[in-house]
């Protein structure tokens, strides 16, 4: 019995119980065709289907990982590879000028980014501006999506025009935003003097800076992210709000009543993902600093980890310590990730 | 049928979205494809050498038809020119090239401040030009052949320019000011001292026209009195000394001078603001290399012709300039050797001056009309020949270090920034760079 469950087993593990009549029926047809006119030859053809079955078989369950392999191949080469190296290379006190030259440094990168102020400094900011460019982004976005899920005219023209600051590159919309925010001669100085207040000195000023930056994001990905609300909206059944309206429903607490929550899982895909892009915002405070590097403004007020690791391994040269902040910066976005899944589960009881 | 019809335009958007997003995606492709290792396919037409040159920003070989003139002279190579617009970007990859001895291009130029940490740690890649066939020492700036020579007395990297400093300062202001225009009366008005100049700057403050300001910006003058000292962040055996160099004190000084008295513009260099403010002419003077006048008269434009001039610097100083290197790991090592012996020569460094305004760092090539007898027609037809070759004989012997460029810019963009812009005390900005370079330094 033991010895005989395997067999089975591993057919029954087979997607589709009987491949040969499903798959192909006219070969099959022809063949036991052939072998009631010929007799002796039943015994034949029969091998040859059942080799022809498990060919069959053997391409039903192995192709999809062939068809799939290509994606690892490259993962390996181009995603796993470097995570690995790079958790070797913290490990060690290696120099970009002779990145051969390893010798081994135990934990020191990553006991030493406790004590490290600029680390501690980048942390802060990285969290200062997720919190403050997310969560008006994705209250925003639930908005825009709300609006644009009524009946309206143009409504494609609207759905385009959101997305168009996604598409547009990082650099260019810093380079735009970086004259919008100038000391000098920048748009919303100009504005804000119009009203009779005094110039601010976005670059300068440790709260302002971050404010600035995170417009930047804002505008960004607003548009993405009320499109994917958008598409779960479009999802939700008409007859709830039908119904909702029946009971006497406004629009307002439909919106609460029934979409938000609807929207929920939707809602937490986004703030994973808007956590891990804020984890690693780069692009942005990079250029709002102009050509004056990574440093992230004078007194690194809106220099983001993202923008610590370039330093130290791009501008000093540290290869081992910017590996050590790489990993501490993936180590905890599997802290948050790990929240994030508590809470869905949480959510999901909840339901 | 209305579905169909919403059908149609929905797979319209869908179209025209991902044709959005794919040019995008494409246009991503196309920013990198200008690499060192993209370009320069070997064999590509038979017998014929292919070398490929990779340098950072423009060179002005190509501009200036020195590849065109070299193939001319030998038939039998061909040049590829590829290059990295910004050098923070070009360095690292270059180190990362040498380590694995691939992605090289034949001839790499490198910057004066990375040639330090070149020299000191990638020397064993380099082939040796000291030697090289149509090289001779005597051609070049004795300063600049020191640059890139290391103990031993192998020289890994040929002087292409250099950044010999005046300074660039505006007649209309000056004017305004009650201060003379005349350029020798200008450059006598603070001759060898940096504290002349300062004092200059109180005299034009006391009258200066509305809106504008003596100097762009206290990291501009830092760089300027740092740039005309001998001694700098290392002493002559290599140790760091920054925190109690005397010439770093003196230019930290005149920084701060510069920035508490409300002399500066509050600018930082080579940002969009810098730029609008040359349009608005927002300051009256900058410290400049031959290479920013091309700068200035782009930035300022017609406005600004004639109202620009040159006059000698305090002290004269170096700004910037670069070398080619030609790696072992090279496929064409003589030919590599020849060439970059050929684009240093005097001949061909006073010609990129007249087209590029790369100022040579071949002395012999002072002498040559091209040099000796240029002006600026966009700065009142200052001879810039005669004041930037002036200025590169004063120079003194710069020590340099392997880590100069991280301590200098530390210094700038930290230190004097914070109380240029952030309105800190002096004494706050120098703890907070020193706390910078220490993180930046400590391995």
């Amino acid at each position: 019995m033991a010895g005989r469950t395997p067999r089975p087993a591993s057919s029954a593990a087979a997607p589709a119980p009987d491949p040969a009549a499903n798959g192909s029926p006219g070969r099959t047809g022809a063949a036991s065709g052939l072998g009631r006119t010929g007799g002796t030859d039943s015994l034949a053809a029969d091998r040859a289907r059942a080799r022809r079955s498990r060919r069959y078989r053997r391409d039903l369950r192995w192709s999809p990982y062939a068809f799939i392999a290509p994606f690892f191949l490259f993962f390996a080469a181009f995603g796993l590879f470097p995570l690995l190296y790079t958790g070797w290379a913290a490990l060690h006190r290696v120099e970009l000028t002779a990145p051969t030259d390893m010798e081994w440094a135990g934990l020191r990168n990553f006991t030493r980014l406790l004590g490290d102020d600029f680390f501690w400094n980048a942390l802060g900011n990285t969290f200062v501006i997720g919190v403050i460019s997310t969560v008006p982004q994705l209250l925003m976005a639930l908005g825009m999506a709300h609006l644009l899920n009524y009946r309206l005219r143009g409504s494609t023209f609207f759905r385009v025009a959101l997305l168009t600051p996604y598409a547009t590159s990082v650099a260019a919309a810093t380079l735009v935003f970086v004259l919008i925010f100038g000391r000098d001669y920048g748009l919303v100085n100009w504005l804000l003097s119009t009203i009779g207040v005094d110039g601010v000195d976005w670059e300068n000023g440790s709260w302002s800076a971050k404010l600035a930056v995170s417009t930047i994001v804002i505008w960004r990905w607003t548009g993405y992210n009320a499109l994917i609300y958008l598409a779960a909206m479009q999802a939700i059944p008409h007859d709830l709000y039908e119904s909702a309206a029946l009971d006497g429903a406004s629009r307002w607490q439909q919106f609460r009543y029934v979409t938000v929550p609807s929207l929920r899982p939707t809602i937490l895909f986004t703030c994973v993902v808007s956590t891990i892009g804020a984890m690693q915002l780069f692009g942005e405070p990079l250029l709002f600093s102009g050509s004056a590097g990574a440093t992230g403004g004078a007194d690194h007020q809106y220099q983001t980890l993202g923008l610590y690791l370039y330093e130290q391994g791009w501008v000093n040269l540290h290869l081992g310590r910017a590996s050590a902040i790489a990993w501490t910066m993936f180590l905890i976005l599997l802290v948050v990730a790990a929240v994030n899944a508590l809470i869905a589960r949480r959510l999901r009881r909840g339901d | 049928m209305r579905t169909t019809i919403r059908g149609t335009r929905h797979r319209a958007v869908a179209l025209l979205a991902a044709a959005v997003l794919g040019a995008g995606l494409l246009g991503g492709c196309a920013e990198d494809s200008d690499r060192p290792g993209a370009a320069g396919s070997p064999g590509a037409d038979a017998g014929k050498t292919t070398l490929t040159v990779g340098v950072f920003g423009v060179f002005g070989y190509k501009q200036a038809g020195l590849y065109d003139a070299y193939m001319k002279l030998h038939p039998n190579i061909r040049i590829k020119e590829t290059s990295i617009e910004r050098n923070e970007n070009y360095y690292p990859q270059l180190l990362t090239h040498l380590s694995t001895g691939s992605g090289l291009a034949d001839i790499q130029a490198v910057e004066v401040n990375n040639i330090a940490e070149v020299t000191a740690t990638q020397a064993g890649k380099l082939v040796d030009l000291s030697k090289a066939p149509g090289v001779r020492k005597a051609d070049f700036i004795p300063w600049k052949w020191a640059q890139a020579t290391d103990k031993s007395g192998k020289t890994v990297g040929l002087g292409t320019d250099i950044g010999p400093m005046a300074v660039c300062y505006r007649k209309d202001l000056f004017a305004k000011a009650g201060l003379p225009t005349d350029r020798n009366a200008v450059a006598a008005l603070w001759a060898g001292d940096w504290g002349k100049y300062l004092d200059v700057g109180e005299r034009y403050k006391a009258k200066a026209p509305a809106g504008t300001a003596f100097v762009d910006s206290a990291s501009g003058v830092y760089n300027a009195v740092i740039s005309s000292s001998a001694e700098r962040y290392y002493d002559r055996d290599g140790k760091l000394v920054y925190k109690d160099s005397p010439s770093v004190r003196q230019a930290w000084d005149a920084a701060m001078r510069a920035a508490t008295g409300k002399l500066t513009a509050r600018l930082q260099q080579f940002q969009k603001s810098w730029d609008q403010a040359y349009a608005n002419g927002r300051f009256a003077t900058v410290s400049c290399p031959p290479w920013m006048l091309g700068y200035i008269k782009e930035k300022s434009g017609d406005q600004g012709r004639d109202v620009w001039d040159v006059a000698a610097a305090p002290k004269p100083g170096n700004w910037g300039g670069s070398f080619l290197a030609v790696p072992e790991a090279g496929r064409h090592k003589s030919e590599a050797v020849k060439l970059a012996a050929w684009l240093t020569a005097p001949e061909q460094q006073a010609k990129l001056f007249t087209k590029q305004a790369s100022f040579p760092s071949a002395r012999a090539a002072y002498g040559l009309p091209a040099v000796a007898g240029a002006k600026h027609p966009y700065f009142g037809d200052a001879p810039i020949g005669k004041i930037f070759a002036a200025a590169a004989e004063g120079i003194p012997n710069q020590v340099l270090g392997p880590k100069d460029l991280t301590v200098n810019q530390n210094i700038t963009d930290v230190g004097v920034l914070q109380v240029d812009q952030q309105g800190k005390t002096p004494e706050q900005g120098w703890r907070a760079a020193v706390e910078s370079i220490d993180n930046a330094l400590d391995q």
